[in-house]
Parts: structure tokens; C-alpha cells; sequence
């Protein structure tokens, strides 16, 4: 890319917040399913808006509750949720040459490598623009997923199904759009479809969120194969 | 059922800490390099693939389909973000309203 103007910075700055905004009103919403689910998995309020608040990662907190609406032992729903969270080290991995946090900055931005965030930084070209989309898309999730967290426990079955509003359809549709940039590389087309594949595969086999952790392997596994073939055709560089 | 919750939370967050603290140099090398450029396309396709398709340990076709092909259409007129994003949870909406 040529050097940008200043003016061209600010301008792409402000499109990285709208976004990540966006990013955090869509994935907020959701939230209102996780606090009315959680309530009517047993959990109290103050549970529910615990979960959202400490341990603030989607797939986990479904995973946790999930396990204690079908009975299963808080011991369990810990241990699932520790499965998915190994997710976040590998967001982690790859965010922090990124964004280079120092400091207290590091600690404090820990608990927002997230999904959301993750893919809104590590698709930038600029470590500025990283950690614009990473701050902007990782505290609008925050704020909105605990709001709406706390509005869906406290409502429960009175705000109804957030399906009514296509709002579990939105969720896909942003995950595809974030993934969208990085299919016109031939090699992650083929990751994609692969990954996609092999999660549906195992969704009949495993508790919720897993597949795409069992997904993660098939990155492990590409990755390792592709040494060993380095000038082979199956997967060109 | 306080302890598991407040024993997962930290581990979780641990999770994350230690995923930041690793130092760089571990990401110099070409497999590890590989594979995080992988990671995020994996687990991406395979969100999109859960989210739409899946119901608990249930695999569907409802509405949430129809949301992500509209989606595909908005991406490939090159739709900002959130256009992408309305339209797949508008799509669903109104076909289960219809429906």
C-alpha cells in the first residue's frame, strides 16, 4: 500500500470503530439469549451476570450453562468451558506480535481477546488500524454483551425468542463476513471448507461449541501437512 | 456452583494472559507462523458453519440458511459489514414471520 494521508488514517480509523461497533451491537444482542438460557438453567441473575462479566467468552458461558441445564456437574460445565477458552490462547498467539500491549495495557486487554475482537485486528495491515479493531470491536462487546446479558437474565422468556428477530441468523452472517477477506487466498479456501466440513461433522458427537474447537485441529493439521509438502501441489504457498 | 464459575472465569482468563505473554520469538517460526495464519480461517468457516447449520447437537436447514445466502449475495456486491449483517438477520426474520 502507498503511505496514507493523515486525513485517509482518520477516515479508515473511524471506519475500523463503526465496525467494531457494529461488530459489538450484533454480538451484544445475542446476549440477551445467553442471560434468559442461563436463568432458566438454574443460574441466578448474579451468576448469570458473573459469567458474562469474568469469564466473557461466548462459546465458554454457552458451554458452562449448557452443561448445567442438562444436569451436568458445575465441575463439568468448568471443564468445558476451560476446553473452549484454549481457543483464546491461540487468538493470543498470534495477536500479540500485532498489537504489542506493554505493560499493565497487556493484562488489562487479555480479557478482551475474544472471537469478535480477534477477527476484527488480525485482518488490519497497520498495527494502529490491529489495535483500533481490536479496543473498539473487544470493549463494544463488552459493554453490550453484559448489558444485554443482564437485560435478557432479568427479562427472561418476557423479551422472547431472539430468534424472532433473525438475530442467531445475524451472527452468522457477520462470522462469514469476517471471514470473507481472507478466501481469496486458494489455500484458506480449502482450509474453510475443510474446517466447515469436519465441525458439522463431529456437531452430532460433541457438546455445544466444541466442533469449532475440533475445527482449530484441522488449522494444526494443515499447517504440519503443508511442511512436509512444502514444494508439492496438494496445498501451493 | 460459585466455585465452578469463579474457577473457570480465571481460568479463561489465564488462558487468554498466557496466549498475550508468550514471547515473540516463538512465533518466528515458520510452523507456528503457518498454522495462526490458519487458525482464525478455520475457526471462522467452522463458527459460520455451526451458527447456521446446527441446533444444539442437531444438524438444520431453517431460516438461519436463507440468512447466510443472502449474506453470500450482499458479499459479493461488495456490501459494508453491517449491510451484510442486517440483511442475513432481516432474511431470517421475515421468512419465519412468513413461515
Amino acid at each position: 500500500m502507498t503511505d496514507p494521508t493523515s486525513a485517509l488514517a482518520q477516515a479508515e480509523g473511524r471506519g475500523i470503530v463503526r465496525d467494531g461497533l457494529g461488530v459489538g451491537l450484533a454480538t451484544g444482542l445475542y446476549g440477551t439469549s445467553f442471560g434468559a438460557v442461563s436463568v432458566a438453567a438454574g443460574l441466578s441473575v448474579l451468576q448469570t451476570s458473573a459469567l458474562s462479566l469474568l469469564m466473557f467468552t461466548g462459546a465458554s458461558q454457552f458451554a458452562f450453562i449448557g452443561v448445567a441445564a442438562a444436569g451436568g456437574a458445575p465441575l463439568s460445565g468448568a471443564a468445558t468451558a476451560l476446553m473452549l477458552g484454549t481457543r483464546n490462547t491461540l487468538y493470543g498467539l498470534k495477536l500479540a506480535p500485532l498489537l504489542g500491549f506493554r505493560g499493565w495495557l497487556r493484562p488489562a486487554a487479555a480479557h478482551l481477546v475474544i472471537d469478535e475482537s480477534t477477527a476484527m485486528s488480525v485482518t488490519r495491515d497497520s498495527p494502529e488500524s490491529a489495535r483500533v479493531g481490536f479496543l473498539s470491536t473487544g470493549l463494544a462487546v463488552f459493554a453490550f454483551w453484559n448489558l444485554f446479558t443482564f437485560v435478557g437474565a432479568i427479562a427472561g422468556n418476557l423479551i422472547g425468542d431472539p430468534r424472532t428477530y433473525g438475530l442467531d441468523a445475524a451472527v452468522g452472517g457477520a462470522f462469514l463476513a469476517l471471514l470473507w477477506p481472507r478466501l481469496s487466498e486458494p489455500r484458506n479456501r480449502v482450509i474453510a471448507a475443510v474446517a466447515a466440513a469436519v465441525a458439522l461433522g463431529v456437531v452430532p458427537v460433541t457438546a455445544a461449541g466444541v466442533p469449532v474447537l475440533v475445527a482449530g485441529g484441522v488449522a494444526l493439521l494443515a499447517g504440519v501437512l503443508t511442511r512436509g509438502a512444502t514444494d508439492a501441489t496438494e496445498f501451493p504457498a | 456452583m460459585w466455585w465452578a464459575i469463579l474457577g473457570a472465569a480465571a481460568g479463561c482468563y489465564l488462558l487468554k494472559l498466557a496466549g498475550l505473554s508468550i514471547p515473540a520469538g516463538v512465533l518466528q517460526r515458520p510452523l507456528v507462523e503457518r498454522i495462526a495464519d490458519l487458525i482464525p480461517v478455520a475457526l471462522l468457516a467452522a463458527l459460520v458453519a455451526v451458527q447456521v447449520f446446527a441446533r444444539g447437537t442437531h444438524l438444520t436447514l431453517d431460516a438461519r440458511a436463507a440468512g447466510l445466502a443472502v449474506a453470500v449475495i450482499a458479499l459479493l456486491l461488495r456490501a459494508p459489514f453491517l449491510v451484510v449483517v442486517v440483511a442475513a438477520a432481516l432474511t431470517a426474520a421475515l421468512l419465519r414471520l412468513a413461515t
